[in-house]
């Protein structure tokens, strides 16, 4: 559906995304997973043709963003982030206006237009000037717009920045129930939002596309195996010498706490030494009072391929320096 | 149909605002002043001729509170980039808010046929001549938005577009004012770029060619360059 070949943008002097590639097939949800600056906004504005990129070429439902431009966007639902709505307006006319402008028929826009109110939730502010509508609601306006002409694309840019805790979950649910009808691609700088709304993530760091793969073989593969964690009650002697030799090696620790003694078991690729553990402790005395597997968070992974990046290379004397521009200057 | 749409848009943000309305009432409190002392001093039925004129000054005041916030506000609102990111192109887009800010303005010089009504029951008005001074001042008019489209294109501030608008038509106004001042071989052309020399014959009542070509080729120019400042984006980011 989306096919990004090697592209580059450069601002006068600054290189906000360089060589990136990737692609996204139909009904995938990509999230672009990135510090602010790292190149999200610039990519998706390339996506949905806002500007062209310096160099590389890239498709989108076959179309090529630079010489079919207009086919791109009368493709692509794009939600700018910050969400900028007219102000005087009222929802349902915005709505409309944009259905207009979108190039849908004149009898398929009540149907679209009342398609898009229920899957966002807008019944009660239909009727309200965007002007005085909360946070939540002109975000949500901005993802119907998205979808007002039924798109097979989308591209939301920071669907949840500023929502309250509620709103995020009922936000992530839309995006999810968009999936099955859409392509979507979203970024966000909120990790868990990744692993929850997400197919696919790419990790995207000083305009760089770090790695581009599925949330669990992220969480997986890059981090090179698994922990198991746990607690004792009491503490026991000799707690990492004999775990070591049961789990039979690999980095064991153990900190006597208040009262109970913490331990982690690094265990290398697929294997699972759990029942080693507490046939261990069961044969000690010990009393085990938790035993869980602990998965590699996106988090950690992500500092790991950052860190990665950042050691690798000369630091930048001004950390915004690569940064997304927000405007174009003009 | 995108044009028309994009148009219906740009006017009701003129229609709904309590800006287009104080505008509105400044203009029609101003000339319908003027109107009734010219009248008193010059007790003649051609008074339009002189109350054009004083319209004409006036717009260029209003015009740059007209255009300030198209392009500028929708640059600074972030809304540009919903607009470009849809499937009109920049031609539309431009085409769209000339018109709507020329209907505009317009309507804002529309109530001021009343006077013209008023001088028709009580003496013979050259209303050929109005006629000529009316489209004069449409002409004049969409020279002076074009350039205010263009510099709030130029602009993220649509004060700052504002006043650079009312510079740039102060300046021309005046160049056409103290044309007399400059070296021989320079009065004609400063004449020709001027604005005024070419809207005064059409105030008496003459609708030459030559100022039709003037007025309609400076807008085309003003409006040409915005469509070129919004495709700035593209090269520029």
């Amino acid at each position: 559906m989306i096919d990004v070949d090697h592209i580059t943008k450069r601002f006068a002097g600054v290189t906000a995304v360089e060589d990136a590639s990737f692609a996204v097939a139909k009904g995938e949800i990509l999230g672009f997973l990135g510090p602010n600056g790292a190149g999200k906004t610039t990519t998706m504005r390339i996506l949905s043709a806002y500007f062209p990129p310096t160099s590389g070429r890239c498709t989108v439902a076959g179309f090529d963003v630079v010489r079919d431009s207009l086919e791109v966007r009368r493709r692509v639902g794009y939600m700018p982030e910050n969400v900028p709505l007219y102000p005087e307006m009222r929802v349902s006319e915005y709505l409309y206006y944009r259905a207009r402008l979108k190039g849908v028929a004149r009898r398929d826009r009540r149907p679209r237009f009342e398609r898009v109110v229920e899957q966002c939730a807008l019944q009660e502010v239909k009727d309200r000037v965007i002007g005085q509508l909360s946070k939540g609601y002109r975000q949500r306006v901005g993802i119907a717009d998205a979808c007002i002409a039924d798109p097979p694309v989308l591209i939301l840019d920071e669907p949840t920045i500023g929502l309250d805790p509620n709103q995020i979950r009922e936000t992530r649910g839309l995006i999810k129930g968009l999936a099955h009808a859409h392509t979507v691609i979203l970024s966000t700088h909120i990790l868990p939002e990744v692993e929850m709304t997400c197919t696919r993530a790419a990790v995207i760091h000083r305009g760089r596309i770090m790695a581009v793969d599925t949330t669990e073989r992220l969480t997986r593969g890059l981090s090179g195996g698994r922990r198991v964690v746990g607690e004792l009650v009491g503490a026991p002697t000799g707690v990492e010498s004999k775990l070591r030799a049961a789990a039979g090696g690999g980095t064991v620790s153990a900190r006597a706490r208040d009262g109970f003694t913490e331990f982690s078991v690094e265990c290398a690729g697929e294997a699972d030494p759990r029942a080693e553990v507490f046939r261990c402790a069961a044969a000690n005395g010990w009393t085990l009072r938790e035993l869980r597997f602990e998965r590699r968070t996106l988090e950690e992974v992500f500092a790991q391929i950052t860190r990665r990046e950042e050691g690798a290379l000369t630091p930048d004397p001004s950390p915004g320096g690569r940064g997304e521009r927000k405007e174009p200057a003009a | 149909m995108n044009l028309l749409t994009l148009y219906r848009r740009e006017l009701a943000a003129y229609l709904v605002s309590p800006f287009g309305y104080i505008i509105a009432c400044a203009f029609l409190l101003f000339t319908g002043r003027f109107f009734h002392f010219a009248l008193v001093q010059t007790q003649s039925a051609d008074v339009m001729n002189e109350v054009l004129g004083v319209m004409d000054v006036f717009s260029m005041i209003l015009v740059p509170m007209i255009t300030m916030r198209l392009i500028a506000e929708e640059r600074k609102s972030g809304t540009l980039e919903m607009l470009v990111t849809a499937p009109v192109t920049d031609v539309e887009i431009v085409a769209s808010k000339f018109g709507a800010s020329l209907t505009y303005f317009i309507l804002l010089v529309a109530p001021t046929g009343l006077y013209v009504e008023l001088l028709r029951r009580h003496g013979p008005p050259d209303l050929g001549a109005v006629a000529a001074g009316y489209l004069g001042l449409v002409l004049i008019a969409s020279v002076f938005l074009s350039i205010g489209i263009f510099v709030s294109a130029c602009s993220r501030n649509q004060v700052v577009a504002g006043i650079v608008t009312f510079v740039i038509l102060l300046l021309v106004w005046m160049l056409g004012l103290s044309a007399s001042q400059f070296p021989e071989w320079a009065v004609p052309v400063v004449r020709y770029v001027a604005f005024f020399p070419h809207f005064e014959p059409f105030r008496k009542g003459l609708v030459d060619s030559r100022d039709l070509v003037y007025f309609l080729s400076v807008t085309g120019l003003a409006l040409f360059g915005t469509v070129r400042v919004l495709e700035l984006r593209r090269w520029r980011g």
